[in-house]
């Protein structure tokens, strides 16, 4: 509900951020009503400066002005300032979210900066390197999707929870990588279950509407390659 | 004999991410079973629990493993409601997250940094912990601390166990590598807030004497500087003191 005068919750961003995508999908599964501060590329806002004086970094979410860093953070902060509101992102017994603490920070501890070194790498033989490593991880997702979705279609059960949006955050920027480097990194075959998790995520209400779709997403890479910036993301 | 408790630690005597633990268990008022693990021959029971990672800290409760110190905590303080080291109202939760996640990220790799160099190469480092320090210093003095006695509030909570179990080193690291990390006069608040929380008796408890750890770190400075024959400003440690060191400083991944 937006109070008098405006409206009380605003998140920084930019559309092709997956952090600010994190963000987004979890507002949506609270039905939260946000106000949507694209930041320009080229240039932080003094608004972003002020709310992220520590990392200067989107995504940033303002509730009633106060600001919450972090894309994982504004995740939990979100099932916790709203707690009647759509669903819990994080399920309710201290053991399990230990264990959906655990992947989330995998992901950001091990599988994104595996990501990264991927696009870095310069050579044949990083590029392999690089890529097997990513894979490897996702082997262990694929593993522990069994474990924590107990049956049910998302690593939070029969719905989208923290793990899903830690991971999922990804998938736009992920096929961009498989048509470029052309390496099957959710293959079918070998992780059935993570592969059709992807479909499922990717087309549920939470998330199509704010997801970018990857070929906008390649052009958004190219043009940035062209003039040599790189987005700010967390 | 007492009966077993259901609560297990996986630690490493002189791993800041174990003393977190220790001391969380210790304000909870919990009983719990310790297991001394070498950082470079981890136990079988260590490989088991902690198959991503092979680190400690590692909560085994009945024998069911939580890893990651931070989320260990989290873990205690929901399981176990009586004197809660986690604030009750959600923003206040997440500026605690916040500055977890800097400890973590900012914090504990520039003092690692300090310890681990030499030459222009420890400057940039010392440099770097002073960064820090002041934004934590900003914090304490005109910001989400202001006028509390802990960040926690009257009492310890999460984030004072994660930047004070590790902040010891930064005495030690003063005396080791004869540079000047929290200087009194640069940084008042932080500097009285880390004398208030070493003088809590479950701090003192938990926390190793300090010709204890004044003795471990010039053992792996030592060890260090022979291998790096103090050729680089940032010395190559082989893998087993960088592991040494990150088992001190850093502890487990996270």
């Amino acid at each position: 509900m937006a109070a008098a005068g405006g409206i009380e919750v605003k998140l920084i961003g930019a559309w092709p951020s997956p952090f600010v995508l994190r963000a987004r999908i979890a507002l949506n599964l609270k039905g939260v009503e946000y106000e949507f501060l694209q930041e320009k590329f080229e240039e932080k806002s003094e608004l972003l400066l002020r709310s992220n004086p520590v990392y200067k970094k989107i995504p940033v979410l303002l509730h009633h002005g106060k600001p919450i860093c972090e894309s994982m953070i504004i995740v939990e902060y979100v099932d916790e300032a709203w707690p009647a509101a759509g669903r819990a992102i994080l399920p309710a017994d201290p053991y399990e979210r230990a264990l959906h603490r655990f992947w989330a920070s995998y992901v950001d501890d091990k599988l994104n900066p595996s990501g990264a070194a991927l696009s870095k790498a310069q050579t044949e033989e990083a590029k392999v390197e690089a890529a097997g490593q990513v894979i490897a991880g996702l082997k262990l997702l694929e593993e522990a999707f069994g474990r924590l979705s107990k049956g049910e279609g998302f690593f939070g059960g029969d719905d989208i929870g923290y793990v899903d949006i830690a991971l999922g955050c990804f998938l736009g920027w992920l096929k961009v990588t498989e048509k470029t480097s052309g390496v099957k990194f959710i293959d079918e075959e070998k992780m059935p279950l993570l592969a059709r998790w992807a479909e499922r995520f990717c087309a549920h209400e939470a998330v199509k509407a704010v997801m970018p779709e990857p070929e906008r997403l390649a052009e958004f890479a190219r043009k940035r390659a062209a003039s040599a910036k790189t987005p700010p993301a967390n | 004999m007492d009966p077993p408790s259901s609560l297990k630690l996986l630690g490493s005597w002189a791993d800041s991410h174990t003393h977190r633990v220790q001391l969380a268990l210790k304000l909870k008022g919990l009983e719990f079973e310790y297991q001394e693990e070498d950082a470079i021959n981890p136990s079988p029971a260590l490989l088991l629990h902690n198959p991503v990672y092979k680190k400690v800290p590692v909560l085994l409760h009945s024998d069911r493993p939580v890893v990651e110190s931070v989320i260990i905590l989290q873990y205690i303080d929901e399981t176990w409601a009586d004197n809660p080291i986690m604030p009750a109202d959600p923003f206040e939760r997440a500026v605690a997250r916040f500055w977890c996640h800097f400890a973590e990220d900012k914090l504990a790799p520039a003092v690692g940094a300090v310890f681990s160099s030499s030459g222009e190469g420890q400057k940039t480092a010392v440099d770097q912990v002073h960064d820090n320090l002041k934004l934590l210093e900003r914090e304490l003095r005109d910001g989400a601390f202001k006028e509390k006695r802990f960040f926690g509030g009257d009492k310890i909570g999460l984030l004072d166990i994660v930047l004070g179990c590790g902040s010891y080193w930064l005495a030690v690291f003063e005396e080791v590598m004869e540079v000047k990390l929290v200087d009194p006069g640069t940084f008042p608040v932080f500097h009285a807030w880390l004398k208030d929380f070493e003088e809590q008796n479950e701090v003192k408890e938990t926390i190793p004497a300090i010709d204890k750890l004044l003795e471990y770190a010039r053992g792996i400075r030592q060890m260090m500087l022979s291998l790096s024959n103090g050729t680089s400003t940032t010395a190559p440690a082989a893998a087993g003191t960088t592991s040494a060191i990150n088992v001190a400083v850093d502890g487990s991944s996270g």
